[in-house]
């Protein structure tokens, strides 16, 4: 009869079920060293050359405390925030902007919310700035802020509301205008509604924007982190795309947080302090440049990855916003200056 | 009775073609052919070729380094896991629903049905937001989860609940139309025959809907394994932990590795295959049974 068949494969599969149930969950909830690095989008290679190198000078130093790897998430920075709020299990924070860390100070409570100045540099252990990304031979003749505003051209970057570099963008591109127009309000609004209009999609995270700009040929100028640009061309080679450095930019200075509750919880507080602490050394420095990120020690790195660093005026948030905590609300809150200004292309 | 009448009918018309006896002509017939054909060229072989071309581009070096690189490796396993105990699941409550669905008569029957709809009607990030909602750090469940030390979601709960929830409608929809077709009369003669309830279960009911019942768990497992949006969301993106296949391939292509994203792209696409060939298999091989057992 079949019985014996159905009743055996049904128990065999019930067994089976419930066995990798619980090896799942056994194997989820062994402790082991392992720290939990959540980043934003741009990082990726970045963190991956990091991790080797403290992982090896880690275990070299404590052969009794050995971490057994560094596991990476990257998204959007605003997105990323979002998932450590809703309990992600991150050691470390690395993301785009302050605002971001500081809503998880804010809504986890599982960092004191004067988290910036527990390290040095604003905890920023590298900064970038935006600069433009243009088709090879600039066809549009794009050179500065103000040329983006130009009937036809197509601008490419993320959604402030998710990502980092956007804001970024979003930011520099404000301050231009401050600084064109005189701090005339009215001006600076229109013009960003009409740089606001020329951008035909925005994405979730800087690297799917830097997808669409260069894998999937749209738009003419690719608003991005400089070290995005950078990574752009090396992909790609140099001779799809050029950089384009504007007449000013803003400094970005992403930072890095210990998430207290998170570290004390799996006990790794000793591993996570000191891997953040080994970007600000010569070594972690010199990986920073190299990956196109402007180190804030500049001697530890390479010159000749210095040398690619254009030279250009930066303004810094505080000088021109007063702080995260001031420009977050005004532009990217609810119904802030970018819901205001920003009109879904019809 | 039928049988004797059923071939003097046919007999009756027997130069008649097949196009000319619904009505239509030939042109009508061959052009809606070549619509459907070139439709399913274009549309669906188009891409799937060209998954594997770009799986192939680099060469056979390139696409085994891809897939054997660890955290591609965890990603497989994750994935199969995930699968593994999501459709045995859907199985067993499937059944059940469809049992009870189609055996019984109770109050409330139909919302049970729309119920069983609902994952196919709600969006798949809304899927997965609701279990960031329960169980979220900052969801109604979340203090106490935490107060626990229990995880589900950004860990492997929360990616099988979601898997779970996507995939429920699979068996139990495949199931109920077949069963309710049936009615209960085989059921019940086995039963006046002395026959345990179980025994009925597993020598009756069973093999009566198992084309059914294995066609919707081979649906189930394609899905199961291929879910993106539910699963993105409640899955943190940890690298060789919680990314899933499907997961994986985005991260890869967003990091410039076309080549690898493709490579495992096309291991995904290669399961389907598998399912797809399984069941053009067991059509081909066992096409009556099917046809006598299934109603659509």
């Amino acid at each position: 009869m079949t019985r014996p068949v159905y009743s055996r494969l049904l128990r065999a599969g019930l067994v089976l079920g419930a066995f990798t149930l619980c090896f799942g969950v056994v194997a989820g909830a062994r402790a082991q060293t392992e720290l939990l690095n959540v980043s934003y989008d741009p990082t990726r290679e970045l963190y991956r050359e990091i991790n080797a190198a403290f992982i090896a000078e880690w275990n070299a130093k404590h052969p009794d405390k050995k971490i057994a790897t560094i596991r990476q998430s990257h998204g959007g920075s605003g997105a990323q925030a979002r998932t450590v709020i809703d309990g992600l299990n991150a050691d470390v924070v690395t993301l785009a902007l302050a605002g971001d860390i500081d809503a998880v100070a804010e809504r986890s409570k599982k960092l004191p919310l004067d988290w910036q100045k527990r390290l040095p540099h604003n905890s920023s252990p590298y900064t970038s700035t935006i600069v433009f990304l243009v088709r090879k031979g600039n066809p549009k003749a794009i050179k500065d802020w103000g040329d983006l505003v130009k009937p036809g051209v197509q601008i490419i970057t993320p959604n402030p509301k998710t990502s980092g570099g956007a804001r970024w963008n979003y930011l520099a591109a404000w301050a231009y205008a401050e600084k064109a127009f005189n701090k005339d309000e009215g001006k600076v609004r229109d013009y960003i509604a009409k740089l606001l209009a020329n951008v035909p999609v925005l994405d979730t995270g800087a690297r799917g924007a830097t997808t669409t700009f260069t894998q999937r040929g749209i738009g003419d100028v690719f608003l991005s982190w400089e070290n995005e640009a950078f990574l752009a061309l090396k992909e790609f080679g140099a001779d799809k795309f050029d950089i384009v450095v504007p007449s000013l930019s803003i400094l970005a200075e992403p930072p890095v947080a210990l998430v207290d509750g998170n570290v004390d919880a799996k006990k790794t507080r000793e591993q996570a302090q000191a891997y953040l602490e080994f970007l600000y050394t010569p070594k972690g420095q010199a990986i920073i440049a190299k990956n196109f990120y402007r180190p804030r020690n500049p001697e530890a790195a390479d010159a000749k990855d210095i040398a690619n660093f254009p030279k250009v005026e930066l303004v810094t948030i505080d000088d021109v916003f007063g702080s995260w905590k001031k420009a977050q609300p005004t532009h990217f809150g609810d119904g802030g200056t970018f819901d205001q200004l920003y009109k879904p292309a019809r | 009775m039928s049988d004797a009448i059923l071939p003097s009918a046919v007999t009756a018309t027997p130069a008649r073609s097949p196009s000319r006896a619904r009505g239509e002509s030939p042109a009508v017939q061959v052009v809606l052919i070549a619509v459907s054909l070139a439709f399913l060229l274009l549309f669906l072989l188009l891409p799937l070729v060209t998954v594997f071309i770009e799986a192939a581009a680099k060469g056979w070096e390139a696409y085994r380094a891809a897939i054997t690189e660890p955290d591609a490796l965890a990603a497989i396993r994750l994935t199969l896991l995930v699968a593994a105990i999501a459709v045995p699941f859907n199985i067993v409550v499937g059944i059940a629903a469809a049992w009870a669905v189609a055996k019984f008569e109770f109050r409330g029957k139909n919302l049970l049905i729309s119920l069983i709809d609902l994952p196919f009607s709600v969006s798949p990030v809304i899927s997965g937001l609701v279990f960031v909602l329960l169980f979220g750090a900052q969801g109604y469940f979340g203090p106490w989860l935490q107060a626990n030390d229990l995880k589900i979601v950004f860990a492997l709960p929360g990616l099988i609940l979601a898997t779970v929830f996507v995939t429920f409608p699979f068996v139990a929809r495949e199931l109920i139309p077949h069963m309710q077709s049936l009615g209960s009369s085989d059921d019940e003669a086995a039963l006046t025959l002395g026959a345990s309830p179980w025994r009925v279960f597993f020598c009756v009911t069973l093999p009566n809907v198992k084309w059914s019942l294995f066609y919707g768990v081979l649906l189930c497992n394609a899905r199961a394994m291929g879910e993106f949006g539910a699963v993105a969301v409640v899955s943190g993106k940890i690298r060789g932990l919680t990314n899933t296949m499907p997961l994986h391939i985005e991260i890869l292509y967003n990091e410039y590795m076309g080549a690898a994203a493709f490579a495992v792209a096309s291991l995904l696409a290669g399961l389907a295959l598998v399912t797809l060939v399984l069941k053009t298999l067991l059509e081909w091989r066992y096409g009556d049974a099917i046809a006598a057992s299934r109603r659509h």
